[in-house]
């Protein structure tokens, strides 16, 4: 691990419970949801992290512990470092508080989360929808969301899907 | 309007024009609620909003109170249906992100893979990457400038920026057979080598080009009208801006010469000599300013890699991800296989996830792409500069008249493919 790493490593593990590894030389820490905004308040108030690149979720069903896992990637101007914060989130409804306070353009990266995951955000300012049309049910990216075709008919399911289409019927 | 008391009230596509001003009452003001200042919408369809963007607008007479961007009507799916294909075919789905961009999509999608599976590019493809990458950025740097002076009434300068955007698009016709939607770029090098008479038309453009960009600065640099329309309006700190995630020449033009390119050098950009234009003036005219000096670094750093192009392989020798060359096949077995097993399968990535950030003409553009094990990716997360930078434009805007508002959303350069995805 590149040694400048060090310094923020060892204090999120130490005070927050965090667990680091490294794939292709980037540098993740894995943070429990109720200390997601004291580990960001940490990363931008004592290291320079002043940026968030942009956050996201990763859908894992049908696993469900951890379902989610919410990757937040921060950018340090100062020191000139990349950090990954990951989140996992057990559960079909899983909610978590938001980093709006530290980073105020999360509002929009949570509410993409929630249009996409369902993950719902407390304390968000304007959680609603932001690409998806107001009255859309359901959340696309997760796994078990089709992505959307027609069934093909076959004779031992003729019915079962004639009746799911969306012709007249009489 | 609506009082929102029933289930039918909220805002469908079809009924823009019934603003429901509760569902934003805790956007707007007090002053909206009471009915003192008016709502109304601008966009999804109007012709200044680059776009299908629909802003919200709370106006005091002229003057913009607030303004709430209202994203989405672009969005395709593009990242749930990159989950549903392989490496290579999900690659197709990037030149449609951002549509003014296909070159620089690509590229930062397959160093996002490359960086995945640990798959190594020969030199003289990167040394191609680059300068396919910085013609894009020109491409890109000269649509913005037409349509943003076409945005504050400068109509001559669209028709020549158009013209020598087309030389470009030529260029890009001659190496792929495409205009626009390439996918020339794949994972380990390239589609195929380019064709001989690729430098004597890059050369014609560096010939041409410098002059070009005077021309346009004719028009505009000094012009008072655009200076009046230009000059302080749609300021933003550079605090403000690593506040907000704002990369890409508006970050530059407030002062933070911040460049993903010197920042973390991808694709050799670390051999080229080159300088991050950077303005004082956190205005318009200050982004203007960035974005042709950008153009004039572009061209130098064509110039640099076209004049020291290497010669030798475009794409990578390793067979586990890249598939043989076409006159292998009917002399080896092994290759027949490869071929065979990368155009059906496709190739596994590992468990992990791996971000690369590219600089775009907009700004940090990104892919996060988090692999299972399988020859599809569990995620693909885009991260659009448009997306970002759109947020602010309710700091942008506040306080100023309608009218600037249209140069306020030209100066952020927004691409609503890239936004929506």
């Amino acid at each position: 691990m590149n040694e400048s790493f060090e310094p923020v490593v060892n204090a999120l593990t130490q005070r927050l419970g965090a667990e680091a590894s490294e794939f292709r030389g980037e540098v993740t820490l894995m943070i429990a949801p109720e200390k997601i905004v004291d580990a960001c308040r940490i990363l931008r108030d004592e290291f320079g992290f002043e940026m968030l690149i942009a956050a996201t979720g990763v859908d894992y069903w049908p696993e469900t512990k951890p379902r989610f896992n919410v990757i937040y990637l921060i950018y340090s101007f100062t020191h000139n470092l990349n950090l990954n914060l990951h989140v996992p989130l057990d559960g079909n409804a899983p909610h978590l508080p938001t980093v709006e306070g530290i980073y105020p353009n999360a509002n929009w990266y949570e509410r993409e989360m929630w249009d996409m995951f369902g993950l719902r955000f407390d304390g968000h300012s304007d959680l609603r929808r932001i690409l998806m049309p107001a009255d859309w049910e359901g959340h696309p990216l997760r796994k078990d969301y089709p992505l959307g075709y027609e069934e093909v008919q076959f004779s031992f399911n003729y019915k079962e899907v004639d009746s799911k289409k969306p012709y007249a019927k009489d | 309007m609506n009082n929102g008391s029933d289930v039918n009230s909220i805002v469908h596509a079809a009924d823009f024009n019934d603003v429901n001003v509760e569902e934003f009452k805790h956007l707007v003001s007090e002053r909206a609620l009471k009915g003192e200042t008016m709502l109304l919408n601008m966009g999804p369809q109007h012709p200044s909003t680059h776009g299908v963007l629909r802003l919200l607008l709370e106006l005091d007479g002229e003057t913009v109170v607030n303004c709430i961007p209202d994203i989405g009507f672009l969005h395709t799916g593009i990242e749930k249906n990159m989950e549903y294909k392989n490496y290579t075919k999900a690659e197709v789905m990037t030149d449609r992100l951002d549509y003014l961009n296909n070159m620089g999509n690509n590229l930062s999608y397959c160093l996002a893979v490359e960086k995945l599976i640990d798959l190594d590019v020969p030199l003289r493809a990167q040394a191609l990457r680059v300068i396919l990458a910085e013609l894009q950025r020109i491409a890109s740097h000269l649509i913005w400038l037409g349509t943003s002076a076409l945005d504050l009434a400068a109509m001559s300068v669209f028709l020549y920026t158009m013209r020598e955007r087309e030389m470009i698009l030529d260029i890009f016709e001659l190496i792929s057979g495409a205009r626009m939607m390439t996918t020339y770029i794949r994972p380990g090098g390239l589609w195929r080598d380019v064709p001989v008479e690729f430098e004597s038309a890059v050369r014609k453009f560096l010939d041409v080009m410098p002059r070009r960009i005077d021309e346009y600065e004719t028009l505009l640099t000094n012009n008072d009208l655009f200076i009046d329309r230009t000059k302080n309006i749609g300021v933003i700190c550079a605090d403000d801006c690593m506040r907000w995630g704002i990369t890409g020449p508006v970050i530059r033009a407030s002062g933070k010469p911040y460049d993903v390119r010197k920042a973390r050098p991808y694709s050799g950009y670390e051999q080229y000599d080159f300088v991050i234009p950077t303005d004082e003036g956190c205005d318009i005219y200050g982004r203007y300013r960035v974005r042709v000096a950008e153009m004039r670094e572009s061209l130098k750093i064509i110039q640099q890699a076209l004049s020291r192009l290497p010669y030798g392989p475009v794409r990578s020798n390793n067979r586990k991800f890249v598939p043989p060359p076409r006159s292998e096949l009917g002399t080896s077995m092994e290759a027949v296989i490869h071929h065979f097993k990368l155009w059906t399968e496709g190739f596994s990535a590992p468990k992990g996830g791996v971000y690369v950030g590219t600089e775009s003409p907009r700004g940090e553009q990104g892919f996060y792409i988090e692999g299972n094990d399988g020859p599809y990716p569990q995620r693909v997360f885009y991260r659009g500069p448009s997306f970002a930078n759109l947020q602010i434009m309710p700091l942008l805007s506040r306080g100023h008249f309608v009218a600037d508002l249209v140069g306020i959303i030209g100066s952020i350069d927004i691409v609503l493919g890239d936004c929506d995805r």
